[in-house]
């Protein structure tokens, strides 16, 4: 088998081992790259060099007798939201074309220190703003199954790109459901870790009290490890938990669900759910009951107003997090002709430097936080927040995960949703919840739906820290799955 | 009645500091009147006696220890700016009449 189809975990045991080396095991990738990215367009910046640079670093420290992690050697492909000193940084925005951050955020410092390779910078919605990776000023990534499709977003590029075998691994980064609901629409795995279990220093913020870390793999396994490897208390963000972190790769490995009591989220179901979806998220459920886990059906009455509550929430903060682009101390300055006055400059550089979602949020933040609104829409908006935190609450009483299908539909085609910003929401319909919440959640694939042949995933919900039960539940079913197909679900498709 | 006018969305995008065009007026104003009038749905909520959450941990006050550790050097701070003079930031003027 050739590299660039083998796991993260082997791909490590064989760099530790001196059967490979991460030279060979990054030049492969880089290849693969060079092959693919032409179709699919998920990096925003690649540079062999300093890729290469870095696997030789993880050789020589082999070699010197290092004692080497799990994923030494090990490509990534990490998303463009993640500052780097050693790439361009750009949110996927031209505010920041070009720009180079003069730290690096934890997340990727964890990833060098761990001896992961980083290949490149993925392309995203700008400022993880978008579930189709349409909102990049950089143009769209294609989806490797259907290259007419989107490969959901924000985290598109990151989905893209393990998907179509550039990468074992990538980083995102999940506000309303940014990894799980790309994992999903391309057939891999993808974690939304909890809240302040993954730093956000360095993280370019979009709404502060919702973006999570989190890792895309091929499989579960693979996820769990790179979730170990960047997670963890961090003095420079504030917010981030100072508990260890869950037992993840333990999990992972496990895969047991035996006597586990799961609910069915009986709100996500029915109209605006596509057929193919559904049928596949009941199977699933049916799988689970067959490998020994208690299924109960729960009731999460508030759920149904999490929608219209985060686009309250998450613009609200938007909006205050993006004035720090003031064209004043990096990034973009438009019409500064010496006569203009600082605010003038500002408003132009914002106009230039920003697209139409990162606009259409800032606006309809600032008007959910002004005053004469307030009460009604950011102040109501919080009030269902902790509806939706005492229906988890309730709900985690009865049972020890909860299921539902990660996304309503299956990957849409590219320009479908575009300019119908309602339409586009709805793609994170079933995803946040768990974000206003602050739980953990993961995506894993469950099948292909029947009217369209396109990846299905099947997200599964525990409570605060208890991340391990995401990995222990879908490594089960990927197992269970992954024996009735003959194989995983992306084998299934098509070569690019 | 629409939710939002195209004079409010103006006066946002004054607040916002975002220069827009007469286009992108009448388009937000269209399109910001269908997102409000879906998201005030949360109004629906019987929510009078709900405590507000504005986050999900419930952390207060942390604080690292008041140690003297490296910063950004002046030069890697004025890195990304897009005008320096004598190690500072240069910007357009910010008083309102000419000095």
């Amino acid at each position: 088998m050739s590299l660039i189809h083998k796991t993260a975990a082997e791909l490590g045991a064989l760099v530790a081992s001196g059967e490979v080396s991460a030279v060979e095991v990054a030049q492969a990738h880089l290849d693969r790259i060079d092959a693919v990215e032409p179709k699919v367009n998920a990096f925003l910046h690649v540079d062999a060099e300093t890729t290469l640079a870095q696997a030789r670093r993880v050789d020589e420290r082999r070699a010197a007798g290092e004692d080497l992690g799990p994923l030494a050697g090990v490509p990534i492909a990490h998303k463009d939201v993640f500052t780097t000193t050693d790439m361009p940084t750009t949110a996927g925005s031209k505010i920041l074309e070009g720009w180079r951050p003069p730290y690096d955020a934890t997340v990727t410092s964890r990833l060098r220190e761990a001896g992961l390779v980083i290949l490149g910078k993925t392309n995203l919605d700008e400022f993880a703003m978008g579930s189709s990776t349409e909102n990049s000023a950089y143009g769209v990534t294609r989806n490797p199954w259907d290259l007419s499709r989107i490969p959901g977003g924000s985290s598109g590029g990151s989905s893209a790109a393990v998907a179509a075998y550039q990468a074992p691994l990538s980083t995102g980064t999940d506000t309303g459901g940014s990894i799980r609901q790309p994992a999903a629409v391309t057939g891999i795995v993808g974690m939304k870790p909890t809240y302040g279990g993954s730093s956000r220093y360095g993280l370019i913020a979009f709404a502060s009290s919702l973006d999570t870390p989190g890792p895309f793999a091929r499989n579960v396994l693979d996820a769990a490890l790179l979730h170990e490897a960047f997670s963890g208390h961090d003095v420079m963000d504030s917010t981030s938990i100072d508990a260890p972190v869950p037992s993840v790769v333990e999990a992972a490995r496990q895969g047991d669900v035996a006597g586990l009591r799961v609910g069915v989220v009986k709100e996500f179901d029915g109209e605006g759910y596509q057929p193919g979806v559904l049928a596949r998220f009941h199977e699933t459920v049916e799988l689970l009951e067959s490998l020994g886990a208690k299924v109960i059906e729960v009731s999460c009455p508030s759920f149904t107003t999490a929608l219209p509550a985060y686009y309250l929430i998450a613009p609200s903060e938007c909006s205050s997090n993006l004035a720090r682009f003031d064209a004043m101390r990096y990034g973009l300055r438009v019409g500064d002709d010496g006569t203009r006055s600082a605010e003038e400059v500002m408003a132009l550089t914002r106009a230039a430097g920003f697209g139409p979602e990162v606009k259409r949020r800032i606006i309809l933040g600032t008007y959910a936080l002004s005053s004469g609104y307030y009460d009604a829409y950011y102040g109501q908006a919080q009030k269902v927040r902790t509806l939706i935190a005492r229906d988890f609450e309730a709900a985690f009483g009865q049972v020890d995960v909860l299921v539902s299908p990660t996304t309503p539909t299956t990957a849409f085609p590219i320009g479908e949703r575009a300019d119908d910003p309602m339409a586009m929401y709805l793609a994170d319909l079933c995803t946040i919840p768990t974000n206003l919440a602050g739980n953990a959640a993961i995506s894993v694939p469950c099948g292909l739906a029947d009217e369209d042949g396109l990846p299905v995933g099947l997200q599964i919900m525990a409570p605060v820290l208890a991340d391990d039960r995401c990995y222990r539940v879908g490594a089960a079913v990927e197992r269970a799955l992954n024996d009735r197909w003959g194989g995983s679900l992306l084998s299934r498709a098509p070569e690019l | 009645m629409s939710a939002i006018t195209r004079d409010e969305v103006a006066h946002l995008a004054r607040l916002s500091r975002l220069a827009l065009s007469d286009e992108e007026l009448d388009h937000f104003a269209a399109q910001l009147d269908v997102i409000i009038g879906a998201v005030a749905r949360v109004a629906e909520v019987a929510a009078d006696d709900i405590p507000p959450t504005s986050h999900a941990l419930p952390l207060a006050n942390v604080y690292r220890p008041d140690e003297a550790r490296p910063g950004l050097t002046p030069e890697r701070a004025l890195s990304g700016a897009p005008a320096v003079e004598d190690d500072r930031f240069r910007v357009p003027r910010i008083l309102g009449e000419e000095a």
